[in-house]
C-alpha cells in the first residue's frame, strides 16, 4: 500500500480549518488550522488549558465544534461520533485510558467495533495475536484489563486502534504515565506505523520527546495556534519560549541540600490492598531528614496512593510497623491527629479532597486549618477570613475572593491556595503529591519555590511525582516504586534518569532487603 | 414433617418468591447500567394497582399484566428524565418515586379496594408437572411463574453472552470512557431503566392479580425494598437472584410455617421476620466491603454528564 | 431558540426560588388533576391550602401536624447534609412512641413531677436506639443504610401493633388494640387555653434554631458539611467519620423519638395502632424543600402540615379521598428535582437572525 500512499501524498490526509469551540466562559479552540500528512508525526503543544484536549476530542467526534471545517483525505466530513471517526480510520489513545478493568483485552476492543468489521475479522482474538507480534507490543487478549499495568493498557489502546487499521492516530499525552524504558518501545510502535503510512497526533508537553520523534509541531496558547515549526530544528527550550511566550520565568537549577536530623521514619511497612485494584505495600524502609526533599519517582498505580494514605492517617487500619514522627510513635493516630503533630499533606486531586469544590476559600482553609480560629467549638469566622485573604495575597491566587468557591479557581491557583494553607500551619513533614500536574508553567514555579523555601526552613518534604524532571530538580534524594516496593534511596548527584527508571520498572525487586537496610543505615548516620 | 408438607411449602416459596424475582431482575438490569432507583416499590404499587384496573376493566388478567407492564415503564420513564436529563440526584428521585407512587396507587385504587377478579389460573405443564415432587414444585403453577422462569433464562443468556450485555456492562462501570468509544450512553441507561420499571410493574401485577388476589394499599409491603437488598445479595448475578428470591419466599411465609408446626407465635411479630431476615442477610453480604467493591457496578448511583467529558 | 446552558456559577436565587416554583408546579399540576376528576379546581385548592389557615381552630390543628413534621425533618435535614440517607424517621418516631409510651403506662398511676420528663427521655432514648441499630450495622459492616433505616420501619411498625395487641393493651378495653388513657401527669401541657397546640410544636421550633446554630456556627457544624459535601475532603481533613456518623444519626433519632413520645403524650394521649400518618415520610419532603436548611424546614414543614390538614377537610367536604396527599408531595418532590436543574444552568434564549 504504500505506493498508492506515494502518489496521494499531496493530499492532507486531516486539515483543520479554523475551528472554534466555546465554552461558558471559556474560548477552548479560537480558529485553529492543522494540516496532517499520510505517515506525519505531528506533535500538538500547549500549557494545560491551551485547547488540545478540545482539539483532538473535536477531531475523534467527543466534541462538537461551533465553527470551522474538517477535511479527512481532502473531503469535507462531519464526524458527529466517536464511531464515524472510527469509521473514517481515525483513532485514540486517552490520557485518562477508556478501558473497562472488569472485562478482558478482547471483550475491550470487541467494543469498539462494529458489526460488520468483526464480522470482516473473524476471530478477534487471533487478530490481536498477530498484530501482537507484528508490532511487538505483547498484549494478550485474554486478561482481565484490570491486572494488566499502565504500560500494557495504554498498549492495549493502540492495539484497539491497530485492529481497526488507522489511518491516523491520535495519542493525548501518552508518555506521562510511562517509564523511560516503556517510552522508547512506545516510539519504535511510532515509528513502524509512520513508516507504513499512518498518520500521528501527538499531545505531549515532554519536549525532548517531541524533538525525538516529531516531523512537526503546532503550539496552542489560550485556544489560538500561536506557532508552528520543524522540532529538529529547534531545542526544547525554544519550544518553551513559543509554549508559555517570552516572558515566563523558568525554572533554574536549585542547590541540593544535606539533611539535619531524622524527622520521620518508616520500618518494615508492609500492608495488603483494601481496593480491588489496589496494589499491596511490600517491606518498605525510609527515613526522611529535617531539610530535605525525598523524591519519590514512579508509573501511577504502583503503591503511591497506598504509602500516602498510611502516612497522612487516612488509611485507618493499624499497622504493625513502625512509624515514627520526631520519635513519637504515630501508627495508632489518625490523620487530624497526626497533623496536631505537625503534619501536612498536599494531595494529588487538589477539588474533591484537598479542597471542598462548593465550599469558600475560607471555609477550605478551615478544612485543614483549624488551630487559632475555633474557640470552645465555636468557629471565628471573622477571624479566619483575615487568614484566607492573607493567604490569597501571599501566594497570589487569582480568585474573586476568600468567598470564592473553591472549584471557580483555575488547577495552578488552587493548588497554590493549598500549598499555602498547609506550608501555614508551619509543619515539620509535608508530604506532597504530584503538586504541579496540570499546573501553567507560572504556577509550578511559584510551587516549586515555596516547597524549596520550607526546606530551606528545615521542614522535611516528601515528594511524590510522575514527573521524573521534577524530581531531579527539586529532590534532594531519590527512590523509586514499583509495584509496592520502594528502591533504595539515593542522593540526586549520584544518580541519573536512566537508573530511576529502572527502578521504576522494578529491575530492585529482588535484591530489595538488603540494600534497603544499607541505605537506611547510611541514612540514619548522616 | 413429611414430605407432604415441604413440597408445600417450597410450592409456596415459588409463589412468594415470584415478584421479588420479577422486580428484582429488573433492578439489577438498571443497576448493571450504573442507575441505581429506589423507586422500586413506587412503581410495583403502581403496576399493582393498574394491573387490577385493567383486569377488573375488561375482565382479561392478561391485559392487567400489559397495563401493568406500561405503567411500570411509564412510572420509571419519570424517573429517567429527572435522573439522566436533569442530572437530579438517584436517591432522592428515587425516594420521590416511591412516595409519589405510593400516594397515586392509594388515591387510583381507592374505589377498588376490596374487590376481586379471577386472576390466572395455574397451568399444569405436560409431562414436566408429573415428575415426582419436583413437578408439583416448579411446574404447576400460573403463567406469570413460567414467565418469570424464562426471563431469568434470557436475561442471564443476554447479560453473559451477547454484546448487549458487555456494552450494559461497559456503559456500567464507566460511562465516560463508553462515551468516549462511542457508545450511546443515555440511550442504553433509558432502555435499563425503562426495562427495570416494566419488570416492576408485572411484579406489582402478580401481587394484585395472582397472589391475593385484590387490591389493597401499600399491598406490596416493602417488596421493592427487600428487591434492592436482594440485587447486593445476589452480586448482581442472575443466577444468584433467582435462588435469593425463593429465598426470601421462605422467610415470608415462615409464619404460616411456623404455625403450620403448631407454635404459637404472635402474628405480628412473625411478620417482622422478612425483614429482620432482610437486614440480616445485608449484614453478612456487605460485611466483606472488598468483595462488594470488586462487583458493584464501578458508576452505581453516580451522575454522568456527558457535557463533563469536554 | 430556546436553549440549555450550564451555568459558570450555581444561581443563589435559583436555591430560594426553586421550592418556591415546584409548589407553584404542583398546585398547578393539582388544579389540573382535579378538573379530570370533575372537582372544581379552585374550591379543591381553596380546601387544600386556604381553609387550614381560615381560623384558630384549623391553625391549631395544623401546628399539631406540624410539630412531628419540623421534629423529624429537622433530624434528617442534619442526616442528608452529612450525605447520611437516613429513611427510618418513621420507625424512629414510632420507636418513641412505643418507649414513651411504656413508660407513660408505668407512671399511670403517679403523681411524680418528673413523670413527664421521664417519660419524655424515654422516647427520645427509644427513637436513638432505633437510630443506632441501623448506625451501627453501617459503620461496622458496612451495610446500606438506606435499606436497613426502611427495614427497621417495618420492623417497629409491627413491633407497635404487636404492643398494642398484647403487652400495653389496656386490659379494660374490651380487646381494642389500644393502650390505657395516659394519666394527667405523662400527658404534654397544650399551649392555649381550648387548643390541642402542646408543647410539641416548641420542642420543635427550639430543635430547628438548635441545628442552625450546630451547622453554621460550630466546627462540628463545619465538619458535617464537609463530610457531607465530600466525604474524600473529610477523610483528608483527618475529621473523625464515625463520630459525625453518630451525631447526627442519634440526633435523628432523638428528635424523631421526641415527635413519636409527643403525639402519644400530646393530641392523642394513649398509643395507638396508626400514631402517624407516615410524618416519618413526610419529613424527607419537609428536609428536601426546607434546603437541607433547619430554617427552611420550617417554612417547608408549615407547608406540609397544611397540606395533610387539607387532605383531611378535602376528604370531609369533597370526597377526594385522602391518598391525594401522598401523591402531591411526591410531584411535589419531583418538580423540586427538575426545578433544581436550573441552579446549576441557565435556559437563555437566543434569536437566530443575530448570529
Amino acid at each position: 500500500m504504500p505506493d498508492s500512499l506515494e502518489k496521494h501524498i499531496s493530499i492532507a490526509r486531516l486539515e483543520l480549518a479554523n475551528i472554534t469551540k466555546q465554552y461558558p466562559g471559556c474560548l477552548a479552540n479560537d480558529k485553529v488550522s492543522l494540516t496532517l500528512l499520510p505517515g506525519e508525526i505531528h506533535a500538538l503543544l500547549g500549557e494545560n488549558g491551551a485547547g488540545k484536549s478540545t482539539l483532538v476530542k473535536t477531531i475523534y467526534g467527543v466534541v462538537a465544534p461551533d465553527k470551522g471545517d474538517i477535511l479527512w483525505n481532502g473531503k469535507e466530513v462531519s464526524i458527529k461520533s466517536p464511531s464515524i471517526a472510527r469509521d473514517l480510520g481515525i483513532g485514540m489513545v486517552f490520557q485518562h485510558f477508556s478501558l473497562f478493568e472488569t472485562l478482558t483485552v478482547s471483550q475491550n476492543i470487541e467494543l469498539c467495533l462494529s458489526k460488520l468489521q468483526l464480522k470482516n475479522i473473524g476471530d478477534l482474538a487471533q487478530r490481536i495475536s498477530k498484530l501482537s507480534a507484528d508490532y511487538g507490543l505483547d498484549v494478550d487478549p485474554h486478561r482481565y484489563v484490570h491486572s494488566l499495568s499502565i504500560g500494557e493498557r495504554q498498549r492495549v489502546e493502540i492495539m484497539r486502534c491497530l485492529v481497526q487499521s488507522v489511518k491516523l492516530l491520535i495519542l493525548d499525552e501518552p508518555t506521562s504515565v510511562l517509564t523511560p524504558q516503556e517510552v522508547s518501545g512506545l516510539f519504535g510502535v511510532l515509528r513502524t506505523l509512520s513508516e507504513q503510512g499512518c498518520s500521528i497526533l501527538f499531545i505531549s508537553h515532554k519536549l525532548h520527546e517531541v524533538t525525538e520523534i516529531c516531523h512537526k509541531a503546532t503550539i496552542l496558547r489560550g485556544g489560538k495556534v500561536v506557532d508552528t515549526c520543524v522540532p529538529s530544528e529547534e531545542t526544547p527550550a525554544t519550544i518553551a519560549k513559543m509554549m508559555v511566550g517570552d516572558l515566563a520565568e523558568q525554572d533554574a537549577g536549585y542547590s541540593k541540600q544535606e539533611g539535619g536530623h531524622i524527622v520521620f521514619n518508616i520500618h518494615d511497612l508492609s500492608l495488603t490492598t483494601k481496593q480491588p485494584f489496589g496494589t499491596a505495600l511490600k517491606n518498605i524502609n525510609l527515613s526522611l531528614k529535617a531539610g530535605e526533599i525525598l523524591g519519590i519517582a514512579g508509573v501511577a498505580g504502583n503503591g503511591q496512593d497506598e504509602l500516602m494514605a498510611i502516612i497522612s492517617g487516612e488509611e485507618e487500619r493499624h499497622v504493625k510497623a513502625s512509624l515514627e514522627l520526631n520519635g513519637t510513635p504515630i501508627g495508632h493516630l489518625n490523620a487530624g491527629e497526626r497533623r496536631k503533630l505537625g503534619m501536612a499533606y498536599v494531595p494529588e486531586e487538589r477539588l474533591g479532597r484537598g479542597a471542598v469544590p462548593d465550599m469558600s476559600l475560607t471555609e477550605n482553609t478551615l478544612l485543614t486549618h483549624s488551630e487559632g480560629f475555633v474557640k470552645n467549638g465555636l468557629v471565628q469566622w471573622n477571624v479566619l477570613k483575615d487568614y484566607a485573604n492573607t493567604l490569597i495575597d501571599k501566594y497570589k491566587v487569582k480568585c474573586h475572593g476568600e468567598f470564592s468557591e473553591a472549584k471557580s479557581l483555575s488547577g495552578g491557583n488552587l493548588q497554590k491556595f493549598i500549598m499555602g494553607r498547609e506550608i501555614g500551619q508551619n509543619p515539620k513533614l509535608l508530604i506532597c503529591a504530584h503538586p504541579t500536574w496540570g499546573v501553567d508553567v507560572g504556577a509550578a514555579l511559584a510551587i516549586h519555590q515555596a516547597l524549596l523555601e520550607l526546606r530551606n526552613q528545615g521542614a522535611a518534604i516528601l515528594l511524590v511525582s510522575e514527573d521524573i524532571d521534577e524530581l531531579f530538580l527539586l529532590a534532594d534524594r531519590m527512590a523509586a516504586v514499583c509495584d509496592g516496593y520502594l528502591s533504595p534511596l539515593v542522593k540526586t548527584e549520584q544518580t541519573n534518569i536512566d537508573q530511576i527508571g529502572q527502578w521504576m520498572a522494578g529491575t530492585f525487586i529482588n535484591n530489595t532487603a538488603p540494600i534497603n537496610s544499607d541505605t537506611v543505615e547510611q541514612g540514619t548516620k548522616a | 414433617m413429611d414430605a407432604d408438607l415441604i413440597v408445600q411449602i417450597l410450592f409456596a416459596a415459588i409463589k412468594t418468591g415470584t415478584p421479588l424475582l420479577f422486580i428484582a431482575l429488573g433492578e439489577v438490569i438498571c443497576e448493571k447500567s450504573g442507575i441505581l432507583n429506589l423507586g422500586q416499590e413506587g412503581m410495583m404499587l403502581m403496576g399493582a394497582v393498574v394491573g387490577f384496573l385493567a383486569a377488573y376493566g375488561t375482565g382479561n388478567a392478561g391485559l392487567g399484566v400489559i397495563a401493568a407492564m406500561a405503567m411500570g415503564a411509564i412510572m420509571s420513564l419519570i424517573f429517567a428524565v429527572l435522573v439522566l436529563q436533569l442530572g437530579a440526584n438517584q436517591v432522592a428521585t428515587g425516594l420521590a418515586l416511591t412516595i409519589f407512587g405510593t400516594g397515586l396507587s392509594a388515591f387510583v385504587g381507592s374505589g377498588v379496594v376490596g374487590q376481586t377478579i379471577q386472576g390466572f389460573q395455574p397451568v399444569m405443564i405436560p409431562l414436566l408437572s408429573d415428575i415426582p415432587l419436583i413437578g408439583r414444585i416448579l411446574f404447576s403453577h400460573d403463567i406469570l411463574v413460567y414467565l418469570s422462569f424464562v426471563m431469568a433464562f434470557i436475561l442471564f443468556f443476554v447479560i453473559n453472552k451477547t454484546r448487549m450485555g458487555l456494552t450494559l456492562k461497559a456503559v456500567g462501570e464507566n460511562p465516560h470512557a463508553a462515551n468516549a468509544i462511542g457508545i450511546k450512553v443515555l440511550r442504553v441507561r433509558y432502555l435499563a431503566i425503562m426495562f427495570g420499571g416494566a419488570m416492576a410493574g408485572i411484579s406489582g401485577a402478580y401481587m394484585s392479580l395472582v397472589y391475593t388476589p385484590m387490591w389493597v394499599e401499600n399491598m406490596t409491603a416493602g417488596r421493592g425494598w427487600i428487591a434492592l437488598a436482594l440485587v447486593v445479595f445476589a452480586s448482581w448475578r442472575v443466577g444468584r437472584i433467582v435462588i435469593g428470591a425463593y429465598l426470601f419466599g421462605v422467610a415470608s411465609i415462615m409464619h404460616l410455617v411456623l404455625q403450620g408446626m403448631g407454635w404459637s407465635i404472635s402474628p405480628n411479630l412473625l411478620a417482622m421476620l422478612p425483614y429482620v431476615a432482610t437486614v440480616i442477610v445485608m449484614v453478612i453480604i456487605s460485611a466483606d466491603h472488598f468483595k462488594e467493591k470488586l462487583l458493584a457496578p464501578r458508576s452505581l448511583g453516580k451522575t454522568f454528564d456527558p457535557r463533563e467529558m469536554a | 431558540m430556546m436553549h440549555i446552558q450550564a451555568r459558570t456559577e450555581p444561581s443563589s436565587l435559583m436555591k430560594v426560588v426553586s421550592p418556591l416554583l415546584a409548589i407553584a408546579l404542583t398546585l398547578f399540576f393539582g388544579s389540573i388533576l382535579f378538573s379530570v376528576l370533575g372537582k372544581d379546581p379552585l374550591q379543591a385548592l381553596h380546601v387544600l391550602l386556604i381553609a387550614p389557615l381560615a381560623d384558630s381552630y384549623n391553625i391549631g390543628e395544623m401546628l399539631v401536624k406540624m410539630g412531628p413534621l419540623l421534629l423529624c425533618g429537622v433530624g434528617l435535614s442534619l442526616c442528608y447534609k452529612a450525605n447520611m440517607w437516613n429513611i427510618g424517621a418513621e420507625g424512629q418516631l414510632l420507636a418513641g412512641a412505643l418507649g414513651g409510651s411504656a413508660m407513660a403506662l408505668y407512671f399511670l398511676n403517679s403523681e411524680s413531677a418528673f413523670a413527664l420528663p421521664i417519660t419524655l427521655l424515654a422516647g427520645i432514648a427509644s427513637g436513638m436506639i432505633w437510630a443506632a441499630i441501623p448506625t451501627y450495622l453501617k459503620l461496622k459492616f458496612n451495610s446500606n443504610l438506606i435499606l436497613t433505616t426502611i427495614m427497621f420501619n417495618y420492623i417497629a411498625l409491627y413491633l407497635l401493633i404487636w404492643a398494642v395487641h398484647g403487652p400495653l393493651r389496656d386490659p379494660e378495653g374490651f380487646g381494642f388494640p389500644e393502650s390505657a388513657l395516659f394519666s394527667d401527669t405523662t400527658l404534654l401541657p397544650t399551649l392555649f387555653e381550648g387548643s390541642r397546640i402542646h408543647l410539641g410544636i416548641l420542642f420543635a421550633l427550639i430543635s430547628g434554631f438548635i441545628a442552625w446554630f450546630i451547622l453554621s456556627k460550630t466546627h462540628l457544624g463545619f465538619q458535617i458539611r464537609v463530610f457531607g459535601a465530600d466525604e474524600p475532603a473529610a477523610k483528608y481533613a483527618g475529621f473523625n467519620s464515625k463520630k459525625l456518623s453518630w451525631f447526627v444519626m442519634l440526633f435523628a433519632g432523638a428528635l424523631a423519638g421526641l415527635a413519636g413520645v409527643s403525639e402519644t403524650t400530646g393530641p392523642i394521649g394513649q398509643l395507638v395502632p396508626n400514631v402517624s400518618p407516615g410524618y416519618g415520610y413526610s419529613a424527607i419532603i419537609v428536609a428536601y424543600l426546607g434546603r437541607l436548611h433547619p430554617l427552611g424546614a420550617i417554612i417547608a414543614s408549615v407547608f406540609l402540615a397544611v397540606l395533610y390538614m387539607g387532605g383531611d377537610l378535602a376528604q370531609i367536604e369533597m370526597g377526594i379521598p385522602i391518598a391525594v396527599v401522598g401523591m402531591f408531595q411526591g410531584v411535589l418532590l419531583f418538580f423540586l428535582l427538575a426545578c433544581d436543574f436550573f441552579i446549576r444552568n441557565s435556559l437563555t434564549f437566543t434569536n437566530k437572525a443575530t448570529n
